[in-house]
């Protein structure tokens, strides 16, 4: 454990000495928590006409129907825009650390500190949950910080049926639970990436890909495509679940430390 | 104290250690010479339980490599060819990084330890990236001592330095002779391997040869003896060819050179037959070959296989 924290802290001490991936870590969160209540502010000062929402199809209609039982129509365009942004703090520990861990492995290969690191009594266990850790721990912390901001904001903004809402278990799961599982799977293939990939670029480029899947899921549900509940999001998270213990042994057992040294220049 | 039996390293096809027995001894410095892809750094690399051998056994400290690999490299320092540093991070928190990864007892005392001992100190809270390539090369000697470790691998410890800086490593490397740990080096640097090495191995893919540098000279170009006269050299070439023992004779205007296996007998008979037949013996010397010439000479007698190696072949194996 104590060389697990000897990683996470040299990770931390020298990432965050790159004042771009401070910003970035401290900018993303920011931005999806201020970004719903600032559009919150807007609904409010338009008097909450649907009509400027363009939400006629069918789908959405549907949609409609099974989300806002119980509630006005304006306060169901807020359930319905807010719950956009679930996905949203969902993305952000998925997003801000893959390219942390992704330069983690190659990054150490070209600037030749990956030889005597591995030369040290660590285990390959405890270096790589140190690198994940360290690039998850920063992004997960600030997600829930923003969540926080967010809710204060929506407090102000909004009814309480609507905020009873962004505290629906649903929320809490996502982002409780399931983002820091989608930031273990995304760190993990981001390490993969990274101690097979010859040059950060490539990693970075690669692991970037992760992203994708989520951002298909949020355009899904602007559409109306699919609706996100409870149930849907419990699903996710135990699918998630068990990719993580896959990928964790995958990426234990894919990195060769000969392979590293040996077959990348 | 490092024991290596039928060492075995491959890649692919190509082998770039090939059955390599060789045993170091406690307290020993040891260099490792060969041209680059040798397998040198493959075999640092074997040694440190950073790569698997493919056949063979090694080990080190009584440990055996790929069965005891973390007791190795709890009790084994590495410098390694290129040494890569955390470069936003200061020399301190460099090296306070790698003492906790070896768990070393108090981290601070040896960290500053090492600081002040490579005259680093001052530089402390500089970040690496700052240093110059010599006090890069410092903070990974540096790094490669904090824990204390019995034995010590160098790969190419004064690579790329400026002469002043290569003159303080070495230094250095002798100050740790001293101290009596077991140092293996692997070296371009014959002159170095010259003045530091107890034992020297040339090696190319496998052991050409084995011992002190000084036998090794023996071995490779015997004893030459040069005797300079005040008459011409040719004039008494007969008096010399009639000793016992004498090979090699070479005459060059005043000079009179020839090789004996025992000098310190033959040449008072040589000198003695010389003034019998009325030379004027000015200077009589040993020819002090260097090890370069004694590297150069068993290097040469060895022409490269002509087996194809693949592109990635040659790149797991082109740093040693």
């Amino acid at each position: 454990m104590d060389k697990i924290k000897t990683i996470i802290y040299k990770e931390w001490a020298e990432v965050f000495r790159n004042r771009m991936v401070l910003f970035i870590t401290a900018l993303l969160p920011l931005f999806m928590a201020v970004l719903p209540i600032f559009m919150l502010v807007i609904f409010n000062t338009a008097g909450g006409d649907m009509s400027s929402m363009n939400a006629d199809t069918e789908q959405l209609t549907q949609l409609f129907n099974q989300l806002c039982v119980g509630l006005t129509e304006t306060e169901c365009v807020q359930v319905y825009t807010l719950s956009l942004f679930m996905f949203m703090f969902m993305i952000i520990p998925v997003a801000i650390p893959v390219t942390i861990a992704a330069y983690s492995i190659v990054g150490e290969k070209t600037t030749h500190s990956l030889e005597p690191l591995l030369a040290t009594p660590i285990k390959t266990s405890e270096l790589l949950v140190g690198k994940a850790l360290a690039a998850m721990l920063p992004a997960i912390v600030a997600t829930w910080i923003a969540y926080f901001v967010f809710l204060i904001g929506t407090y102000f903004l909004v009814s309480d049926a609507v905020f009873r809402q962004v505290l629906d278990p649903m929320w809490l799961l996502a982002i409780f639970i399931v983002g820091p599982l989608l930031a273990l799977l995304a760190v993990c293939t981001s390490l993969m990436i990274s101690s097979r990939a010859s040059d950060p670029r490539t990693a970075e480029q690669l692991s970037a890909l992760i992203i994708l899947p989520l951002i298909l899921l949020v355009i899904g549900q602007s559409l109306g495509f699919i609706l996100i509940n409870s149930q849907a999001i419990l699903l996710i998270g135990v699918i998630v679940a068990v990719l993580d213990v896959i990928m964790v042994i995958i990426t234990v057992q894919l990195f060769e430390r000969e392979t590293i040294l040996t077959r990348w220049k | 104290m490092i024991s290596m039996k039928g060492l075995n390293k491959r890649f692919g096809d190509y082998t770039a250690v090939d059955n390599l027995t060789l045993n170091i001894n406690a307290g020993e410095v040891f260099g490792f010479l060969g041209p680059n892809g040798a397998g040198k750094t493959t075999t640092v690399r074997m040694l440190t339980c950073l790569i698997e051998p493919s056949a063979g056994q090694a080990s080190v400290l009584g440990y055996q490599v790929g069965r005891e690999d973390q007791q190795i490299r709890r009790r084994v320092g590495l410098l390694t060819e290129t040494p890569g540093h955390y470069d936003r991070l200061s020399a301190w928190q460099n090296l306070t990084f790698y003492a906790r990864l070896y768990e070393v007892d108090q981290v601070d005392k040896q960290v500053e330890k090492y600081l002040r001992m490579l005259d680093l100190w001052d530089r402390r809270q500089d970040p690496a990236g700052s240093f110059s390539k010599g006090m890069r090369q410092k903070l990974a000697i540096a790094r490669a001592l904090l824990h204390e470790p019995q034995v010590l691998f160098l790969d190419e410890p004064t690579s790329g330095l400026d002469p002043e800086a290569a003159r303080l490593i070495r230094d250095f490397i002798e100050e740790l002779k001293g101290e009596g740990r077991t140092i293996f080096i692997c070296t371009h640097n014959l002159d170095e391997a010259d003045r530091l090495c107890d034992r020297v191995a040339v090696f190319k893919q496998r052991l050409r040869v084995v011992d002190a540098p000084a036998n090794l000279r023996r071995q490779v170009y015997g004893r030459r003896i040069t005797i300079q006269l005040a008459q011409n050299a040719a004039d008494f070439k007969d008096a010399v060819m009639a000793v016992q023992g004498i090979r090699e004779i070479e005459i060059n205007d005043h000079i009179l050179a020839f090789n004996t296996e025992n000098p310190e007998i033959e040449n008072s008979k040589i000198v003695r037959r010389l003034v019998q037949a009325g030379a004027d013996i000015q200077f009589v010397n040993e020819v002090k070959h260097t090890l370069e010439e004694v590297y150069l000479n068993l290097i040469a007698e060895e022409a490269p296989s002509g087996e194809a190696v693949s592109k990635a072949e040659m790149s797991a194996a082109s740093d040693g």
